[in-house]
């Protein structure tokens, strides 16, 4: 089975403190760490699972600078076998529709049975692979938590909000965002992404996918960012400031009042 | 006839001479044996490198302590003695049972030397000896067979019980002593009827007891018995040796060998693969230990070694929590495997990956590598490093549990395992009124003497940055020139190395060893003992390394600390050992020393101190790690301190602080019982 996952190279949640840049519409990106976005490793994790069972091939793919390929080796580094990397500077500024645009003028040009995305991003809106998905004309699933493999279909299974199950049958080809819990990503070392350190991997912009570069990028799109904010806290809100120890105490302290506990 | 007949000359049924039965027994024992031998040395033939032929003193003087002196055996009183009494009577006996080999051949067949005086004096002992062996061999095997001392049981999952083994080879140890004494006294017993001489022999000895029986029985019965027990004794004898390598009697001869080859160096940790220096480990086309040839030789003579006595999991702590880890295991389970995959005769089969064949993921991450197994066992077998190669191999093939993914890379990408920031390392000196008082010197900007290399959680941790800011004060007032790394630093790795992530680690040396060297300081000082052992055993080349202990012991001793009457005379003190302080690194006394300098402290002693510290659940990643354990070390360890009569705990590493911190709140023993890091004693009572 070929299998395209797309992934994302996003500011680490766990490993930054976020401020905002002084301009105000935007995080200040200096001291930022980057990593994965942590569906997409689950996602490839589940790739790898898949062709492990039926045989193939994985494929990541990203949307970004240069410095998107870090997480392309990485997902490499853990058993995916090729990366493609989608850069250029036409497609700065691109809105989801514009992100699904190039990643579909890409996945047109091979023959991928199953396409998967992480089931949102930290920085994102959850979009892109429904939308992908339709640009395709493929079925889509979202929030998968469980695939099973059969002949020329898939077996997937949906959680529902309340904690529910859902399964479905899909035809192939088809689109699918994974949620995390789907399986337990191996780890990748240092040693791991040297040894992917020197496979080549490929850098296409709008002409090498015969994309008319207008229709993407921040001249294509159709969404715009205009403010970013921490918002202010409201009423009946407030924070606790303090170590960790001293937090904890007031917020018993104000349980206690409060009538909590 | 005027005397007995010996073997060597006897006809049997009249006419087969048994000597030919003397010649055939050794050379097919012999035989055998070899066969065997060879078979079992395969596996190591195959296996990785070790180093082991380096620091020869130090390997003679454990030869001498560890294996003649048997010193690690009376730290189990009984067994111990048991033991060093089988084992030295095993060394005496030894020349007796060549000589009688040889006596089956010609009679009368006396060893060089041992012709005359000397002859007698061995005699004498060896008497001895037979008879303290058999008494011994009796109450091992009641101790066995009859009270079955809980450490020797065997949890279901993990095989089936080894007692009749025991018992056997005791059965055997009985054979050996009783027909070598009764092949003796027969020919003593005959002499004495025919001529009326009688040797002098130990008295209350074996043989002095089985003359004494025989003194009036018939002389052709006598003759009988002599040939009879010569015979029982060789075959047993040939038995016993082509028996000892199929089995955990195997350390009968290969324990000399693994104490000679033990560890030399503690607190250190294995190279990835000898030979292959730590630039060139790129070039490696696997890490670690994934299968079983991936061990090196000197491990697998120690799963051959392993006497299965069960000491090393008595005092595991993992073991005690309930965690699904049992060193004792490893070993066996190993051996088994190494017996099962090279067998005596036929094809040697390919072994599989070692975690899902014999091992579990949960049982190789379940050790905090305290050291205690290694600290007893009395074979000099290994733990930890075979511990730091499984899970080598684990990283490689990218079995880690999620909890320990996320610390590994937030120390990848901030060189600490909480992900903060970089630049906040040194947020602990800007504490308001620390900052009122002292100015910590960055090395990156100033000079001075001394590096205080402060880690990761003292850097970070809410709670432990008082230990950062109590260990600066100590060293301010002991007029110590001191500064720290500040951002420059990373976390010290002891952790990173021992949880198998070798890359990560080495990166984190490289960026520590070139920011400690550009400072130029002359001595390097920490509060933790783990970074203590990493910057002193583990990384090359830097200035000497001191724990804040050493240190205050020194100032107190020069006369350059002077230390307040103790504030809470009514308290009871107790000091715990932390693993990195004391075992791996030898520093039990200057703690204690300096803790005793306080003029009016009551402090007590933990019965589990020293070097059978009972470690408290471990540092570093550990505190990361998500185990299955019924209860936790910690919770153990305070109720120790409780059982001891202690009211504060005092410890000299900030991990021991956490977990027994946390210990004592899921213990419910709050108000009762305190833990207290070192420095702030030592701070809290400086002028």
């Amino acid at each position: 089975m070929e299998i395209l996952v797309c992934v994302k190279r996003v500011p680490d949640t766990a490993e930054n403190e976020f401020e905002l840049n002084s301009a105000g519409n935007d995080l200040d990106r200096d001291d930022l760490v980057y990593s994965v976005n942590e569906w997409d490793n689950y996602a490839v994790e589940e790739a790898i699972q898949i062709v492990d069972k039926v045989g193939g091939s994985v494929t990541v793919i990203t949307v970004g600078d240069d410095e998107s390929e870090e997480v392309l080796r990485r997902e490499m580094a853990m058993g995916a076998n090729n990366g493609i990397l989608l850069s250029d500077d036409a497609f700065e500024g691109s809105d989801g529709k514009g992100i699904a645009t190039i990643l579909k003028t890409e996945i047109e040009k091979g023959k991928y049975d199953l396409i998967l995305s992480g089931a949102q991003a930290d920085e994102g809106a959850g979009q892109v692979g429904g939308m992908v998905a339709a640009m395709l004309d493929y079925p889509y699933a979202s929030l998968v938590n469980k695939i099973e493999v059969k002949e020329g279909k898939i077996i997937v299974g949906r959680e529902i909000e309340g904690g529910n199950q859902e399964m479905n049958e899909m035809q192939l080809p088809c689109v699918l965002s994974i949620q995390t819990g789907i399986n337990e990503p191996r780890y990748v070392g240092i040693r791991g992404i040297r040894k992917v350190a020197s496979v080549d991997i490929p850098v296409k912009g709008p002409g090498d996918l015969g994309l008319d570069a207008a229709i993407v990028g921040k001249a294509g799109a159709k969404t715009r960012r205009v403010d970013y904010f921490v918002p202010d806290t409201g009423e009946g809100a407030e924070m606790l400031e303090g170590a960790t120890g001293e937090i904890i105490e007031k917020l018993i302290e104000k349980l206690k009042a409060k009538g909590g506990l | 006839m005027t005397s007995i007949i010996g073997p060597a000359s006897f006809k049997l049924f009249g006419i087969f001479p048994a000597a030919i039965l003397s010649f055939i027994i050794p050379v097919v024992g012999i035989g055998i044996f070899a066969y065997i031998m060879a078979r079992r040395i395969a596996p190591l033939v195959r296996s990785n490198p070790d180093n082991r032929f380096d620091h020869i003193g130090k390997r003679v003087q454990n030869l001498i302590f560890v294996w003649l002196g048997q010193m690690r055996q009376p730290r189990y009183m009984l067994a111990g003695v048991l033991h060093i009494s089988i084992f030295a009577g095993f060394l005496i006996l030894s020349i007796r049972s060549s000589s009688l080999v040889i006596i089956g051949l010609s009679d009368g067949f006396v060893l060089p030397g041992f012709g005359g005086f000397l002859g007698n004096i061995y005699n004498f002992i060896r008497d001895y000896a037979a008879t303290i062996v058999l008494v011994a061999c009796i109450i091992a095997s009641i101790r066995r067979g009859i009270f079955k001392p809980k450490r020797y049981a065997v949890p279901e999952k993990y095989g089936k019980d080894h007692t009749s083994e025991a018992v056997f080879v005791l059965g055997i140890i009985a054979t050996l002593m009783i027909s070598e004494s009764l092949f003796e006294a027969s020919q003593l017993a005959y002499e004495f009827q025919h001529t009326g001489a009688e040797h002098f022999l130990a008295p209350l000895s074996l043989v002095w007891i089985f003359r004494a029986i025989l003194s009036s029985v018939p002389q052709n019965f006598l003759q009988g018995l002599h040939i009879f027990t010569y015979f029982v004794h060789d075959l047993t004898f040939f038995f016993f040796l082509c028996f000892l390598p199929l089995g955990k009697h195997f350390h009968v001869i290969t324990s000399i060998f693994n104490v000679f080859f033990m560890r030399v160096k503690k607190g250190k940790i294995k190279p990835v693969m000898y030979g292959v220096s730590d630039d060139k480990l790129d070039d490696l086309e696997s890490f670690g230990v994934k299968k079983l040839e991936d061990f090196t030789w000197k491990h697998m003579l120690d799963f051959y070694s392993c006497a299965d006595c069960g000491r090393c999991s008595d005092q595991c702590p993992a073991n005690a929590v309930g965690r699904p880890l049992s060193p004792r295991f490893i070993t066996i389970k190993a051996r088994d495997l190494m017996f099962k995959n090279y067998p005596l005769s036929g094809e040697i089969y390919k072994s599989s990956l070692l975690v899902q064949d014999i091992y579990t993921e949960d049982e190789i991450w379940s050790c905090t590598t305290c050291g205690a197994c290694e600290e007893e066992c009395p074979l000099g077998i290994e733990y930890i490093d075979k511990i730091v190669d499984l899970r080598r191999g684990m990283v490689d093939e990218g079995m880690v549990p999620q909890s320990l993914q996320k610390p590994l890379k937030a120390l990848e990408k901030r060189g600490n395992p909480y992900g903060k920031m970089e630049k906040k390392r040194a947020d602990w000196a800007k504490d308001k009124e620390f900052k009122a008082s002292w100015r910590i010197k960055d090395l990156a900007r100033d000079k001075a003497d001394v590096l205080y290399f402060v880690d990761s959680i003292t850097s970070y941790d809410d709670n432990i940055q008082n230990i950062a800011r109590r260990t600066s004060i100590i060293l301010k007032k002991a007029d110590i020139d001191f500064g720290i790394l500040g951002k420059l630093e990373k976390d010290s790795g002891n952790e990173v190395l021992r949880f198998g992530e070798e890359m990560l680690y080495q990166d984190l040396k490289e960026q520590n060893t070139d920011a400690i060297k550009a400072t130029g300081v002359k001595q390097i000082v920490t509060a933790d003992p783990h970074a203590y052992n990493a910057l002193k055993n583990d990384y090359d080349g830097l200035p000497p390394v001191k724990h804040i202990s050493q240190v205050v012991a020194r100032k107190i001793k020069s006369g350059e600390l002077d230390l307040k009457p103790c504030r809470n005379p009514e308290k009871v003190y107790v000091y715990h050992d932390p693993c990195y302080l004391g075992r791996h690194n030898g520093v039990y006394e200057e703690p204690r020393q300096a803790m005793d300098a306080i003029e009016g402290l009551t402090r007590v002693e933990l019965e589990k101190s020293r070097d059978r510290s009972f470690c408290c659940g471990g540092g570093g990643l550990m505190l990361f790690y998500e185990p299955e354990e019924d209860t936790r070390m910690g919770v153990l360890r305070v109720n120790m301190a409780a059982e001891a009569g202690a009211t504060v705990i005092v410890t000299a590493c900030p991990f021991c602080l956490v977990n027994i911190q946390d210990a004592i709140k899921v213990a419910g023993k709050e108000g009762q019982i305190e833990a207290l890091d070192f420095t702030e004693l030592i701070e809290q009572h400086l002028y």
